[in-house]
C-alpha cells in the first residue's frame, strides 16, 4: 500500500479550493461551478475515507498508512498516520463537511465561491489535526484553522459578527501560544516532536507539570470548558449555519482528540496530578451552563450552552482513564458532532424561512411544519441521550467509567443529563406546539428536498449508532486498551522512579 | 593591487554612481533613464559579489571583511533594493517627485550600507553609517513643497544626530580603553572588569538600537514613516534595517564576543521593551503608515530576541526573520502603493473598507500578508517567529518566549482589524486599476513565497546555515 491516501485525503480539498479559486467567467456560471467543484471534492473526499475506514485494520493498535517525509532537516518530518481513535473523527470530518456545503447552498446568500474556498481549505486543516504524528505538524493546522473560521464569521456572520470573531480568534490563539512554547520545549528537552518516539519516551517528571498546562491551556479553551468558555454562545450564535456546525462538529473535537492523544500519551503523571481538576472545571460546567441554558431565549445560544455541557461530560470521560470512559467520550465526541450539527441545521431551516433566532416568536410550528417536527423530536431527543439515540450509548458509557473512579463526580455529572432534558424538552415545546403567535407560521413551507435528505441522512446515523454502536466501538477498542496500558506502565515507570 | 579585486563591487557601484549623476545632469528628464541605469549596476554588483572567493578575508589592515555573512547580508540588501526601485517608480511620477536624485542618492545609501556590513573597524564602520544616514535624511525630505515630508526628514536628522553621538562618543571609548578600533583586537582586550570599555559598549548599544527603531529609541520611527512619501517609508522599513541588523550581529559577536553576560540583559531589554510597545501601541493607529512603523518596530523586537539567544543558531533565526519580514513589508508596501484613486494616494485605514468587493485580489494580498505579519501558521510569518521561539527556548529564556508569544496576541488584533476592515466592512469607492507591472509583481512574488513557504520551510535555513560570525 504505497498510495498516500491520507495526503490524498487531506490535500483533496485545497485543490478543489483552488480550483474554484482560479475559476474565471460570468458570474452565473462561476458560482455554479464552484458548487460542483465544493459538492464534488467533499463528497469524493468522503467515498475516500470511508474507503480509508475499510482499509483499516482495526485489530492492530499501531499507526497505520504512515507516511514520513522529512520537512525541515533533521528537525520536523512531515508525518502522518491513523489509529482507531483518529479514524473516527477523519470520517465525522469528511461526513459533516459536505452537509455544511449543502446547507450553504441554502443559505449563503453572497460571495459564494470564497465560501466554498474557505469551507475547503478549513476541511484540509481540519483533517491534518487528527493525521498529524508531529507535533509541530498538529500545531500547524491546529492553529491554521483560525484564519478561514474567523473568515467564515466574519464575512457570513449575523448582527455581532465583528465582535464574535475578533473574540474567537484571540481567545484560541492565546491558549495556544503557550501550547507553541510546550512543543518547541519538548524539541528541546526529547529532542524530537515525532509523536510515535514521543509516547515511547519517558518525559521526566519535573517537566510534565507545566507542559500539561501549557497543552491544556490550549484545549480548555478550544473545548471549551468553564470558565474559558464564553467565546462559543458568541460564535455560534453570529456564525451562519455552516459556521456553527463546523464549530460544534469537528472544531470542538480537535480539543477532545487532543487531550486524547497528547495530555494522556504524553504526561501520564500530570495527568494523574490534574485529574481533580478537570473534574472540578468540567463538573461545574455541566450544572453551570445546563442552568444557564435553561435560561436562554436565543435557540442557538441554548444549544452552544448544551455544547458546553456535553464537553464536560468528554473531558470527565477521557479523565477517568477506564476504558469505559474513555469509549464512550469518543462516542460522545461523534454523536454530538452528528447531533449538535443537526440541531444547528434545524435551526438554520426555521431562521432561513422566519428571520429570527428568538424562541419566542416561535409556536405551534407542528401545524405547518410536520416533517421539520418530526425530525426536530429526533434530534432533541438525542440530544438529551435518550436510549436508542448516539447520544445515549456516549453518556452511559461515559458515567459507568467515571463511577469506578469518582462516585461523587458521576453523581453530579447524572444531574446534567436531568437538566439536559428539561432544556431540551422545554425548548421543543416552546418552538413546536403551543399556540400560533406568529402569522409568519401559518403560511410556512415544510422542508425541501436537499433540507429532507439532511435532515435523513442525520437523524439515519443517529439511531443507528443508537441501536448499534459495534462499528465505532470496534474500531477505537484496540486503540484504547493500547492507550490505557501505555498509561498504567509509564505510571509504573515513574512509581518506581520516586521510590528509588 | 591584489586588495582592490575584493572591493571590486563597492567600487563599481561609487563608480556607477559618479557617472549617473553626471549623466542626470547633463541629460534633461533622464529620471526614467537614470533609474534604470541604476537598477542595473545594481543587478550587475549583486553578480560581482556572488562571485566574490568563498572564504574569510580580511583586507587593508585587517580594517574590512569579506565573509560569507557579509556577502548574504549585501546581496539581500541590493536585492530588496531593486525591489523598492521597482515599486516607487509609479509612486514617483504621481507625485511629482521623479526626479534624478531618487535613485542617486538610494544607490548611494546602499554604498553606505554595503560598507557598514562588512566593516571590521570603528572608524569604517562610521563612515559607512554616516553616508548611509545623511542619504536618508535627505530620502525623507524628498518631497521638497510638502511639509510633512520637510518636518520629518528634520526630525529624522536632529534624532538620528543625537543617537550617532552617542555611538561616537561610545567607538571613542571603546578606542580609549582597548588601545584599537579594530575589531578583533577589541574582542581581544574586551573583558568584562574592564568597564570604561563596558560602558562604551552601552553606548554602541543605544546607537545602533536607534538605527534599528529598537524601544525606548523608536520614536522617531512613527513620525518618519508617516512624514516620508511611501516610497521612502518602504525603503527605510526594508532596507536600512537589513545592514543595521547585520551591524548589530557582528558588534555583538565580534568585538563584544566576551561579554555576552553583560551585553544580554540589555538586549533582553530593548526585545521585550519593542515587542510589547510595537504590539500595544500600533492598536490605536489610523494612519495605515503609522501602523506599519509600529509593527515593525514590533517585529524588530523579534529579530533582536534572535539575537539576545546570544547563540549561532540565535543568529541564524534572526536572519531567517529578517528575511521573511522584508518579503512580508515589501508586500504590504506594494498592497498600500496601489490604493490610489486619480492620483490621489490614499493613507487611513478606513480607506480600505470593503476592499474585498472591489478588488479582490488586493484583499486576497493584504489577507495572506497582514496574517503572515501576525504569525499565523501556516504561512511564513510563523515560520520566522517560530525559528525564533527555538532559539530563545534553546537557550532558556521562558520569559522572553511568553512574553514575545503574548506580544504575538495583542499584534494579532490590530492586524485583524485590517482584514477585519477589508473584509467585514461596506464597500466604498474603488479604486484605480493599476496596470503598473513593477507594483505587482513584487506584490505577486511576495504573496506567493508567504503563502508557499510551508510547503519547503528549510529554504532559507539551507541557504545560511554555512554562516559563521568572525
Amino acid at each position: 500500500m504505497n498510495f498516500p491516501i491520507l495526503s490524498a485525503i487531506i490535500f483533496i480539498p485545497l485543490i478543489g479550493a483552488l480550483f474554484i479559486l482560479i475559476t474565471r467567467g460570468n458570474e452565473k456560471n462561476v458560482e455554479k461551478n464552484s458548487k460542483y467543484v465544493a459538492i464534488f471534492s467533499s463528497i469524493f473526499n468522503f467515498f475516500l475515507s470511508l474507503f480509508l475506514w475499510y482499509l483499516f485494520d482495526a485489530s492492530s493498535s499501531n499507526f497505520q498508512f504512515v507516511e514520513e517525509k522529512v520537512w525541515i532537516d533533521g528537525f520536523i518530518k512531515f508525518k502522518l498516520g491513523v489509529d482507531g481513535i483518529s479514524i473516527l473523527f477523519i470520517l465525522l470530518t469528511a461526513f459533516i463537511i459536505p452537509i455544511c456545503i449543502f446547507s450553504g447552498i441554502n443559505s449563503i446568500k453572497f460571495k459564494i465561491k470564497e465560501f466554498f474556498i474557505a469551507i475547503l481549505v478549513l476541511e484540509t486543516l481540519m483533517l491534518g489535526v487528527f493525521c498529524s504524528l508531529d507535533l509541530v505538524l498538529f500545531y500547524l493546522f491546529f492553529e491554521g484553522g483560525l484564519i478561514p473560521m474567523f473568515l467564515i464569521i466574519g464575512i457570513w456572520g449575523g448582527y455581532k459578527r465583528v465582535y464574535s470573531a475578533f473574540k474567537f480568534f484571540l481567545f484560541t490563539l492565546l491558549g495556544s501560544v503557550l501550547m507553541l512554547i510546550a512543543i518547541i520545549s519538548i524539541y528541546w528537552i526529547t529532542g524530537t516532536t515525532d509523536l510515535v518516539q514521543l509516547l515511547d519516551l519517558n518525559i521526566s517528571k519535573e517537566y510534565q507539570y507545566l507542559l500539561w498546562l501549557a497543552f491544556f491551556s490550549s484545549f480548555a479553551v478550544k473545548m471549551p470548558m468553564w470558565p474559558v468558555h464564553t467565546w462559543l454562545p458568541d460564535a455560534h450564535v453570529e456564525a451562519p449555519t455552516p459556521g456553527s456546525v463546523v464549530l460544534a462538529a469537528i472544531l470542538l473535537k480537535m480539543a477532545g482528540y487532543g487531550f486524547i492523544r497528547f495530555s494522556l500519551g504524553l504526561f501520564p503523571v500530570a495527568s494523574e496530578y490534574f485529574t481533580p481538576l478537570i473534574f472540578a472545571l468540567s463538573v461545574i460546567a455541566i450544572i453551570y451552563t445546563s442552568l444557564v441554558a435553561l435560561m436562554q431565549e436565543d435557540i442557538k445560544k441554548l444549544i452552544a450552552y448544551s455544547s458546553v455541557a456535553h464537553m464536560g461530560f468528554v473531558t470527565i470521560g477521557i479523565f477517568s482513564i477506564t476504558k469505559q470512559g474513555l469509549e464512550g467520550s469518543i462516542i460522545q465526541m461523534i454523536s454530538h458532532g452528528l447531533i449538535s450539527s443537526a440541531l444547528f441545521l434545524s435551526v438554520g431551516v426555521i431562521y432561513d424561512r422566519f428571520n429570527s433566532r428568538l424562541i419566542s416568536t416561535y409556536g405551534g410550528l407542528v401545524n405547518t411544519m410536520p416533517k421539520y417536527s418530526f425530525f426536530l423530536m429526533i434530534f432533541t431527543l438525542a440530544a438529551l441521550g435518550l436510549p436508542g439515540t448516539s447520544g445515549f450509548v456516549g453518556e452511559f458509557l461515559i458515567l459507568v467509567g467515571v463511577f469506578q473512579i469518582n462516585f461523587f463526580v458521576a453523581a453530579t455529572a447524572s444531574l446534567g443529563v436531568i437538566l439536559s432534558a428539561a432544556y431540551m424538552l422545554w425548548l421543543y415545546r416552546r418552538i413546536i406546539f403551543g399556540q400560533i403567535t406568529n402569522s409568519d407560521i401559518k403560511s410556512a413551507k415544510d422542508l425541501n428536498k436537499t433540507e429532507t435528505y439532511i435532515f435523513v441522512s442525520l437523524a439515519f446515523l443517529i439511531l443507528f449508532f443508537g441501536f448499534y454502536p459495534e462499528p465505532l466501538i470496534n474500531t477505537v477498542n484496540v486503540s484504547i486498551n493500547n492507550l490505557i496500558e501505555n498509561y498504567q506502565t509509564d505510571l509504573d515507570f515513574y512509581l518506581t522512579q520516586t521510590n528509588n | 593591487m591584489q586588495t582592490v579585486i575584493y572591493i571590486l563591487p563597492e567600487l563599481f557601484l561609487s563608480l556607477a554612481l559618479m557617472s549617473l549623476l553626471m549623466l542626470g545632469v547633463f541629460i534633461k528628464k533622464s529620471f526614467k533613464l537614470v533609474n534604470s541605469l541604476t537598477i542595473i549596476s545594481l543587478i550587475f554588483a549583486i553578480a560581482l559579489i556572488i562571485n566574490q572567493p568563498n572564504e574569510t578575508i580580511k583586507v587593508f589592515n585587517d580594517s574590512y571583511i569579506i565573509d560569507k555573512f557579509s556577502i548574504v547580508m549585501k546581496v539581500i540588501t541590493l536585492l530588496f533594493t531593486i525591489f523598492i526601485l521597482f515599486i516607487s517608480k509609479d509612486y514617483l511620477k504621481n507625485n511629482n517627485i521623479d526626479k534624478i536624485e531618487y535613485p542617486i542618492i538610494i544607490l548611494a545609501s546602499v554604498i553606505g550600507m554595503i560598507l557598514m556590513i562588512s566593516s571590521y573597524d570603528l572608524i569604517i564602520f562610521y563612515l559607512g553609517l554616516e553616508l548611509q544616514s545623511l542619504c536618508l535624511y535627505i530620502l525623507a525630505s524628498i518631497k521638497r513643497e510638502d511639509q510633512k515630508s520637510t518636518e520629518s526628514g528634520l526630525k529624522y536628522f536632529i534624532l538620528s544626530s543625537l543617537a550617532t553621538g552617542l555611538l561616537l562618543y561610545g567607538c571613542s571609548l571603546i578606542y580609549g580603553f582597548t588601545g584599537s578600533t579594530n575589531f578583533e583586537v577589541i574582542s581581544k582586550s574586551l573583558d568584562s572588569v574592564n568597564s570604561g570599555a563596558i560602558f562604551g559598549v552601552v553606548f554602541v548599544i543605544v546607537g545602533l538600537a536607534f538605527k534599528v527603531s529598537a524601544v525606548p529609541f523608536h520614536m522617531w520611527t512613527p513620525d518618519v514613516y508617516e512624514g516620508s512619501p511611501t516610497s521612502v517609508t518602504a525603503f527605510f522599513a526594508l532596507v536600512p534595517k537589513i545592514a543595521a541588523l547585520s551591524v548589530f550581529i557582528r558588534f555583538m559577536y565580534v568585538p563584544f564576543g566576551n561579554i555576552i553576560l553583560q551585553w544580554q540583559t540589555i538586549i533582553i531589554f530593548l526585545s521585550i521593551a519593542s515587542m510589547l510597545l510595537g504590539s500595544v501601541a500600533a492598536i490605536g493607529q489610523n494612519n495605515i503608515k503609522r501602523l506599519m512603523a509600529y509593527s515593525s518596530i514590533g517585529h524588530m523586537g523579534y529579530a533582536l530576541a534572535g539575537l539576545a539567544a546570544g547563540t549561532n543558531s540565535g543568529v541564524q533565526s534572526l536572519i531567517i526573520y529578517l528575511i521573511i519580514y522584508l518579503v512580508m513589508n515589501l508586500g504590504a508596501f506594494a498592497c498600500i502603493l496601489l490604493l490610489k484613486r486619480e492620483n490621489n494616494y490614499y493613507e487611513n485605514i478606513n480607506d480600505l473598507s470593503g476592499l474585498s468587493k472591489n478588488h479582490p485580489m488586493i484583499a486576497l494580498c493584504f489577507l495572506i500578508i497582514f496574517f503572515s505579519l501576525a504569525g499565523i501558521p501556516p504561512l511564513a510569518g510563523f515560520f520566522a517567529k517560530f525559528y525564533i521561539f527555538i532559539s530563545v527556548i534553546e537557550a532558556r529564556m521562558y520569559t522572553l518566549a511568553i512574553i514575545g508569544l503574548l506580544a504575538t496576541v495583542i499584534s494579532a488584533f490590530y492586524y485583524l482589524k485590517i482584514i477585519k476592515i477589508i473584509y467585514f466592512d461596506k464597500p466604498k469607492k474603488p479604486f484605480d486599476t493599476s496596470y503598473d507591472w513593477g507594483l505587482k509583481i513584487p506584490l505577486i512574488i511576495s504573496s506567493i513565497l508567504i503563502l508557499t513557504y510551508f510547503v519547503y520551510p528549510s529554504a532559507i535555513l539551507n541557504v545560511i546555515s554555512f554562516i559563521e560570525i568572525h
